[in-house]
């Protein structure tokens, strides 16, 4: 001890300046970093802002040509320059709405399959394969929906669909497959593997104890599944159904090429009827009177609103929810 | 290090005083690229036009078929050295973007049908009947008035579909013209336009849109391109034209709906080729026009690219043919080349004269 304590010394003293120095570049490089974390994750808001200004500024035309009535009128007319975006916005929600009612209850009940009862070498295979699909490129989605699906629809899906619930008017109109249901079954099929993947992981992140714990005091499977498997992962399938819901509002250009492309209201699903975003698909690039470009860029405005207004409801509702859910507990 | 900066700094010095070791070719001008952008109708005459002629020339030509607005808007804001449009921009438009205007191809529209037991080229439609149904007003293919016109084909009942572009196009601009001429009711109704609000029907993007819906949907009736129907043998309809003759489209029949045109005195050479007299002529032809400015900046690159445009008019008639496109009748181009001499300038002084002569 003695014997070394020089030595120390010494080497304290050399090293003790150089400490220092490091620490201090340490504390620059921090401060760096740190300033270009921030930088990097201003420019997402910024670029947020920038896409909201752009699109405010270049419907100016727009909305002082057709004011807020814009939103409610039902004519699209590039001749007498008459827009209204209220076919898109129906045709928008009426084919999520189709998704939704198809791929919710069916990529919950494939989430529980693959979780709860399948054996885990199945499991792992047909998980595999939905996250694959969930790879596939959205104009694949489009052109096999427009030359196979469509063509089994209109044989195989519409007639017998007619005959039980023709007394609808949501089922008349000539069987041709392609319109709004086609649109919302492509779209179901390609939010399914999101809403699948998501809620399966949600699943299997209940810890094995809670399940047990009910499984031991006398609960039958399905009790354990939607009373403690659903409940305990509520939030995030709520949030995987609104991943999917995103998708499907936004979604272009396989909604294009299965939806018919109409700018009319009609109360049959066989018919055919648009979207904002397949209308900004179709019109934005042959399209050169002010007047309809501005148009297109206000429906393309309504179009970011909502998916804004609807990301923070979701949040909102959720951080609600778990507020709830942690009161009860 | 600092051995790498000298390196490196040895390799861009020649590089940048433009003494590396190109091989120096004996041709007295350098090949330029000429750039255009608009519709897409022409487009693979265009590119197999600038793929021969790059062969010949060593010129070359960057065209993007982005549909005829955009050509219109690019060359108005000068971003290409020629817009390409189906819709021909009138005098007055002509004037504000101090733009010289001029048809380069002709093509026809055809009606495309799928109706079991119909073969192509036998149904037969005239003007009311194409009116009619694309106003909704005749639904079924077993319609009598359809059958009168047709004595000796076999109609099923089966629902009409109508199938139109659903983006803005040159094509709806001529079928929806026609239909505007014939018929004051579609005039006021619907009107004419590259789109219009259609009254019934399902929209395909693009002419293979249209086409594949057509081929999809018992029943349907739509509109494409001559090219596109005969390359991807759709059953096509035949008209009754304006001399009341009916005829079945093809390079003829647009040639003669061309030829009884008055190109000369039609400003912009904007005339409309459809519903044209003569027995031959096909009543739904059109012209695809080019446009560029007046005045030019830079007389070397504006020479070139009347160049290539007379090539094309002069010697690419066969290319258009072997693609299904319609060549320009030999007096029309006459009066295209007397239009680039007396009106496209470099700072007041014509550039197309020299060229003539230059070429002589």
């Amino acid at each position: 001890m003695t014997v070394d304590a020089p030595a120390s010394k010494q080497t304290y003293l050399r090293v003790r300046p150089r400490m220092h120095k490091d620490c201090s570049r340490q504390t620059r490089l921090d401060v760096l970093f740190r300033a270009f974390t921030a930088t990097c994750a201003g420019v997402i808001a910024l670029i947020m802002a920038g896409i909201f200004a752009s699109l405010l500024w270049n419907s100016l035309l727009s909305i002082r040509t057709f004011g807020i009535s814009f939103l409610w009128s039902a004519s699209w007319n590039p001749v007498t320059k008459e827009f209204g975006a209220l076919s898109a916005i129906f045709g928008t929600a009426v084919s999520t709405a189709i998704a939704m009612l198809l791929a919710v209850p069916l990529g919950l009940v494939i989430a529980l399959f693959l979780v709860e009862l399948a054996h885990p070498w199945l499991s792992r295979v047909v998980g595999g394969a939905i996250e694959l699909l969930a790879a596939v490129p959205s104009i694949i989605y489009g052109m096999w929906g427009l030359f196979v699906f469509a063509p089994f629809i209109t044989e195989h899906v519409q007639p017998p669909l007619q005959q039980a619930l023709g007394w609808l008017p949501l089922f008349r109109g000539p069987p041709m497959g392609i319109g709004m249901l086609t649109a919302g079954i492509i779209l179901a099929l390609m939010i399914l593997p999101f809403i699948t993947a998501v809620t399966r992981d949600v699943l299997a992140m209940v810890p094995v104890l809670t399940k047990e714990s009910a499984y031991g005091i006398g609960a039958t499977r399905w009790e354990v599944t939607s009373k403690v498997s659903l409940r305990y992962g509520l939030r995030g399938i709520i949030g995987a159904c609104f991943l999917g819901l995103g998708r499907a509002v936004g979604e272009t250009i396989a909604v294009t090429f299965v939806i018919g492309n109409d700018h009319s209201i009609r109360s049959s699903l066989y018919m055919p009827g648009n979207t904002i975003a397949s209308t900004l698909a179709n019109e934005f690039a042959e399209t050169f009177e002010p007047v309809h470009l501005s148009a297109l860029i206000h429906l393309a405005l309504v179009l970011f609103m909502t998916t804004t207004l609807f990301q923070m409801i979701a949040h909102l509702w959720l951080k609600r929810l778990h507020k709830v859910v942690e009161g009860r507990t | 290090m600092k051995k790498l900066y000298a390196l490196l700094l040895a390799a861009a010095i020649p590089v940048a005083l433009g003494v590396c070791p190109a091989p120096v070719l004996g041709q007295a001008r350098r090949p330029v690229t000429i750039s255009g952008a608009g519709a897409s109708f022409p487009y693979p005459l265009y590119a197999m036009w600038a793929d021969r002629y790059e062969k010949l020339t060593g010129n070359r030509l960057n065209y993007q078929s982005i549909g005829s607005g955009g050509g219109v808007a690019q060359i108005k804001a000068r971003t290409v050295d020629f817009g390409a449009t189906d819709a021909p921009l009138s005098a007055q438009e002509l004037a504000e973007g101090g733009l010289i205007q001029f048809p380069l191809i002709v093509g026809g529209i055809v009606p495309v049908v799928n109706v079991d037991g119909v073969e192509p080229g036998r149904l037969v439609l005239n003007e009311e009947l194409l009116v009619d149904i694309f106003l909704g007003r005749i639904t079924n293919w077993s319609d009598p008035r359809i059958a009168t016109l047709n004595p000796d084909v076999s109609l099923p009942s089966l629902a009409i579909t109508v199938v139109r572009r659903a983006d803005g196009s040159g094509s709806t601009w001529l079928l929806t013209n026609y239909l505007s001429l014939v018929s004051e009711e579609w005039k006021t109704k619907v009107g004419a336009g590259s789109s219009v609000a259609w009254p019934v029907g399902v929209g395909g993007r693009g002419n293979e849109g249209v086409a594949a819906y057509v081929q999809r949907i018992a029943g349907a009736i739509g509109y494409v391109e001559y090219a596109y129907a005969v390359q991807n043998e759709i059953s096509h309809a035949n008209l009754v034209n304006k001399a009341g003759k009916t005829v079945s489209p093809g390079i003829p029949a647009f040639q003669a709906a061309a030829a009884n045109a008055d190109w000369a005195g039609t400003p912009g050479y904007a005339v409309v080729l459809v519903d044209q007299p003569g027995d031959a002529s096909w009543p739904i032809t059109g012209a695809s026009f080019i446009l560029v400015h007046k005045s030019q900046t830079n007389a070397a690159r504006a020479r070139a690219m009347l160049e290539f445009f007379d090539w094309c008019l002069k010697h690419g008639a066969d290319t258009a043919v072997e693609l299904d496109y319609v060549p320009l009748p030999a007096n029309v181009v006459a009066l295209i080349e007397n239009t680039w001499s007396t009106q496209l300038s470099v700072d007041g002084i014509s550039v197309w004269r020299k060229a003539a002569t230059d070429n002589k």
